[in-house]
């Protein structure tokens, strides 16, 4: 086929042909006159026009992302490279990472989810990290139209598809569902690694001379321009975008995982830099490994691999093809790197070498055509201070009376609850995934946060991703609070200290003052959180533009978070262990309805004031729990998050199929509150004593664990009576009903 | 006793096979690569789960042409114990060691969970650590695990009692009378969709698989100690 001749540089500044890229007139001008002195050629135009998308650039997050801490005595790799790194002693570190694949997995939810998966492993691998293990946050619409039932099936065999084949467990995540999901699904993939501190890699080039080798799967037109992509809105009508969507294939991907940690573990004299070919592919871990190194490159795009005739350099350096890397290797030493990927029957080609003048020079058929500086690409990028406004809802939402629900069987709102589709249990979803090859999961997916040994150590690590993003939309500063705390309950109920983040930033338009004032203010919430229980954000991405036909998500900051637990024995699971055991709910439970599951199932929509939430509380009782599991004093342990107290009372029944007799001095409809920084606990009788001698008096005994299996609830004004395995089933059927 | 855990382009359990008879049982083991071609000085051969060569065409079926295969013919051949789990079982279907296919599941969904097996044959050298009918639990995770085979090959099966696990209350994956692994003829070659190696250690939430590696050990000591 022939191809249309490219614009000359002449026709993308008149016919302002950059605009279509998503360059801004101001960013063309900046580009010309002030970085150039001259007009920037098709392919240039392209580089810059990638380069500088949000996706990115960070060009409209950057001043959010920089309140986030980022340091602390346990950090060894911060934001910046493939992945954050965070020591756990012995000489050992975790690796880990959360991307986001929201738009791709809307047009084309099963490559788009397993590009995803695929992404975020390679993150991690480049780092220097054997991965062990992937987490999924997943958001789709309400699974009543066909639509939505579609693009969870396919995304979760995208997931499924992809982390199967490649060989690492998926342990956990969560699947949540709201309207405002519709259009725009949001799909989060994390991924943790383990490594030795002397392994860690840079994605950096520099030394003159050096070769820049290309490893991996060859290049094809496919997700050309996907990060310009990402960064836009969806409107109707508008599917022209399909193109910009990456095809996965997981083999190429194990035998390149497999490939690049011989090179890094048994070739570390010679490899200087390695870094993913993600968004952006080619353009962006090139510009990224010399800007970093300030260094220069030539790159000559005729030795690209490719598997597609006649590509334009324009197309090789945009493509996102996928299970590609980009290795920096000491010159005279490329024939040991094309030997070592000859045996996993990989290409690896010298595309190019380092030089010393920080410019960044494409040659293809003999002509240059590209020669920028470096810089100008990775750093130079503009940085907006976009305008903030305060949405009309929050004003609204502060004048409202609070929900005040009214429960006339107690007993039926429990089992309605337990069948929404954000409670009810995800065993559809994470039976389609190996959660154990390896054979390092301890704790498998159900349960409030995984957990994998760390092998040949009596260490382990507990991983959970949480965001309830109704408490964001509620009030986003104090929803950003909640999502970090609710993670770190998740990874202390495991018995884990907790380490660190990674957080996904997924919002609407920052284009628009509310979008941009949601993004700022849940940071500030996140920031602040972090501090306080002193996990830092040391990984992450950010994911704007989550709107179709105007109408934007609600603020979803997924936070992936990862705890150490210090020895095997403190490994603690949600569910009840043994009949006659105690059952204790620790913290305050108020009128706390705004935003809940119940306000949700009976107005059809959620608003008013967010709840109170005081983050020194939460790390009291957080750190009452993590003391009460280091002492051997706790059988079980359980947040108390989405349902409430009910909800999590029957989840810890369910597993044994246990029966439980509770007697609360609250009215009945607290039993669905969503009060934060509450656990459900359960002790061995002959521990009473040593149990309340450590909770300073915030802990209340309910009642304890029967052999009955009937779940049995005492409030001030009603009683609930409801067979365990009754209210199992409904909690476990509710997806599959609604999914036939 | 010195096994060969079998590495196939995108293998995947093969670091889970050797650390369970490796670290746990503490017998010898060694990868060896898809391309090698001696398994001289092995005495057993195990097939890892994962995804072959992606899976592409047919699970197993680009596997059984790599050189090796023809090295853990000779030894099936000799009577040592190859013993092959999941993807290893098709392959050892596709390599004609043993009868039978493995179909998509019924579900057309992978499926990973704890399954509840049943020991129908404890006369083998890889189940005699167990009781016969005793109900054992062990992971399966696949896609394609639903065994099949025609009347008469199903006949052969039942009169050599070569069925030797069978899904005890629920078949995952739709597979015949519930066949969940079979041995050969001679009683040397056995493949399973459940992965015994996962299921080695406590904290993993099982020991059940522990004593098939067992069985294999001690059967190959008591042959070798007869010779």
């Amino acid at each position: 086929m022939m191809k249309a001749k490219e614009p000359t540089a002449q026709a993308i500044k008149s016919e302002r042909i950059y605009s279509d890229w998503g360059l801004t007139d101001e960013e063309y001008r900046r580009i010309e006159e002030d970085i150039l002195g001259r007009m920037p050629n098709y392919t240039e135009t392209g580089l810059f026009s990638v380069m500088w998308s949000e996706h990115c650039s960070y060009k409209n997050s950057k001043p959010v992302l920089r309140k986030f801490p980022t340091e602390g005595p346990q950090v060894l790799q911060g934001p910046g490279e493939g992945a954050g790194i965070v020591d756990i002693g012995d000489g050992q570190a975790v690796v880990f990472k959360a991307e986001s694949h929201n738009h791709p997995s809307a047009i084309e939810p099963y490559e788009g989810a397993a590009t995803g998966v695929g992404g975020i492993i390679r993150d991690i691998f480049s780092m220097g990290a054997r991965p062990i293990a992937l987490l999924d946050s997943l958001r789709f619409g309400e699974l009543t139209n066909e639509r939505t039932k579609y693009l969870l099936e396919e995304v979760v065999a995208g997931i499924s598809g992809y982390g199967n084949c490649i060989g690492i467990p998926t342990v956990g995540g969560e699947v949540a569902f709201d309207p405002c999901y519709e259009g725009n699904p949001l799909v989060n993939a994390m991924c943790v690694g383990l490594i030795d501190h002397k392994d860690i890699q840079k994605g950096q080039a520099k030394g003159v001379g050096n070769a820049i080798m290309y490893v991996g799967a060859k290049t094809g037109r496919d997700g050309i321009h996907g990060a310009t992509f990402a960064s836009e809105e969806f409107v109707e009508g508008e599917e022209q975008q399909r193109s910009a969507v990456q095809v996965g294939d997981p083999f190429m991907e194990k035998l390149l995982l497999e490939a690049c940690l011989e090179l890094i573990l048994e070739h570390a004299d010679i490899l200087v830099g390695i870094q993913d070919m993600g968004a952006a592919g080619l353009v962006s871990s090139s510009a990224e490994m010399a800007s970093k190194a300030g260094s220069g490159l030539i790159l000559d795009l005729d030795n690209v691999p490719q598997r597609e005739t006649g590509m334009t350099p324009y197309e090789m350096m945009l493509s996102e093809s996928q299970e590609r890397m980009l290795i920096c290797v000491e010159k005279g030493h490329e024939a040991e790197v094309i030997e070592l990927f000859q045996k996993y029957e990989l290409d690896a080609v010298t595309i190019g070498k380092v030089t010393d003048d920080g410019l960044y020079r494409l040659n293809h058929r003999g002509i240059e055509v590209a020669n920028l500086p470096v810089d100008a690409l990775a750093e130079d990028a503009p940085v907006y201070n976009k305008e903030r406004v305060e949405p009309a809802r929050i004003k609204t939402f502060a004048s409202l009376a609070d929900f005040q629900p009214e429960i006339n069987d107690g007993a039926q709102t429990l089992l309605q609850l337990l069948q929404q589709p954000t409670i009810a249990s995800k065993k559809m979803i994470y039976e389609t995934y190996d959660s154990q090859v390896r054979t390092n999961t301890v704790v498998l997916p159900g349960s409030d946060a995984a957990v994998l040994r760390v092998r040949g150590t009596q260490k382990a690590l507990a991983m959970t991703t949480d965001c309830n993003a109704r408490y964001l939309y509620l009030n986003p500063e104090i929803g950003g609070q909640i999502a970090v705390a609710e993670a770190a309950r998740n990874i202390v109920a495991s018995g884990g200290q907790p380490l660190a983040i990674t957080d996904c930033l997924n919002y609407g338009s920052p284009d628009k003052p509310e979008g941009f004032w949601e993004l700022w203010t849940s940071a500030d919430g996140i920031a602040k959180a972090c501090e306080v229980l002193a996990t830092p954000v040391i990984s992450g991405n950010v994911s704007l533009y989550n709107e179709t036909n105007g109408k934007a998500i609600y603020p979803t900051p997924v936070i992936g978070m990862v705890g150490l637990i210090e020895d095997l024995a403190h490994i603690t699971t949600q569910e009840f262990k043994a009949v006659d055991d105690l059952i204790y709910v620790l913290g305050e439970t108020k009128a706390d309805f705004n935003g809940s599951e119940l306000q949700k199932m009976t107005l059809g929509l959620i608003e008013g004031k967010i709840m109170d939430f005081d983050l020194f509380q939460e790390k009291e009782i957080q750190q009452l729990v993590l003391a009460a599991i280091k002492a051997g004093l706790i059988e079980s342990a359980h947040d108390c998050s989405e349902g409430g107290l009910g909800v999590a009372l029957a989840e810890a029944a369910f597993k044994q199929g246990f029966g439980l007799e509770v007697k609360l001095k609250m009215p009945l409809s607290f039993l669905f509150s969503e009060s934060q920084s509450r656990f459900v606990l359960s002790i061995k009788p002959e521990k009473q004593a040593a149990f309340e001698a450590t909770m300073d008096g915030k802990a209340h005994l309910v009642g304890k664990v029967t052999d009955n299996g009937v779940l049995k609830i005492e409030t001030q004004d009603q009683s609930i009576e409801v067979l365990t395995q009754t209210a199992k089933e409904l909690w476990e059927e509710a997806i599959p009903c609604l999914m036939k | 006793m010195k096994f060969a855990v079998i590495v196939f382009p995108g293998s995947n359990c093969d670091m889970d096979l050797l650390w369970a008879v490796k670290d746990i049982l503490g017998e010898e083991a060694e990868y060896v690569r898809h391309d090698a071609d001696s398994l001289a000085g092995f005495d057993g051969v195990l097939i890892p789960g994962g995804f072959s060569y992606g899976d592409y065409l047919r699970c197993g079926a680009i596997a059984r042409f790599s050189t090796i295969i023809s090295e853990v013919i000779r030894l099936a051949d000799e009577g040592k114990p190859v013993f092959g789990t999941c993807n290893g079982f098709q392959i050892l279907t596709e390599a004609g060691l043993l009868p039978g296919t493995l179909l998509r599941n019924e579900s057309l969904h992978f499926i990973c969970k704890t399954v509840q097996l049943q020991v129908v044959n404890n006369q083998t050298n890889f189940t005699s650590e167990y009781q016969l009918d005793e109900v054992i639990q062990l992971p399966v995770a696949h896609g394609e695990g639903n065994y099949y085979c025609d009347e008469a090959t199903l006949e052969t099966l039942k009169e050599n009692q070569q069925i030797v696990f069978t899904y005890a209350y629920d078949n995952p994956n739709g597979s015949l009378e519930n066949i969940a692994g079979i041995v050969n003829e001679k009683g040397n070659v056995l493949g399973m969709m459940p992965h015994p190696e996962r299921a080695v250690e406590s904290l993993l939430g099982s020991e059940d698989g522990l004593r098939f590696f067992k069985s294999i050990v001690k059967n190959y000591g008591k042959a070798r100690a007869n010779a």
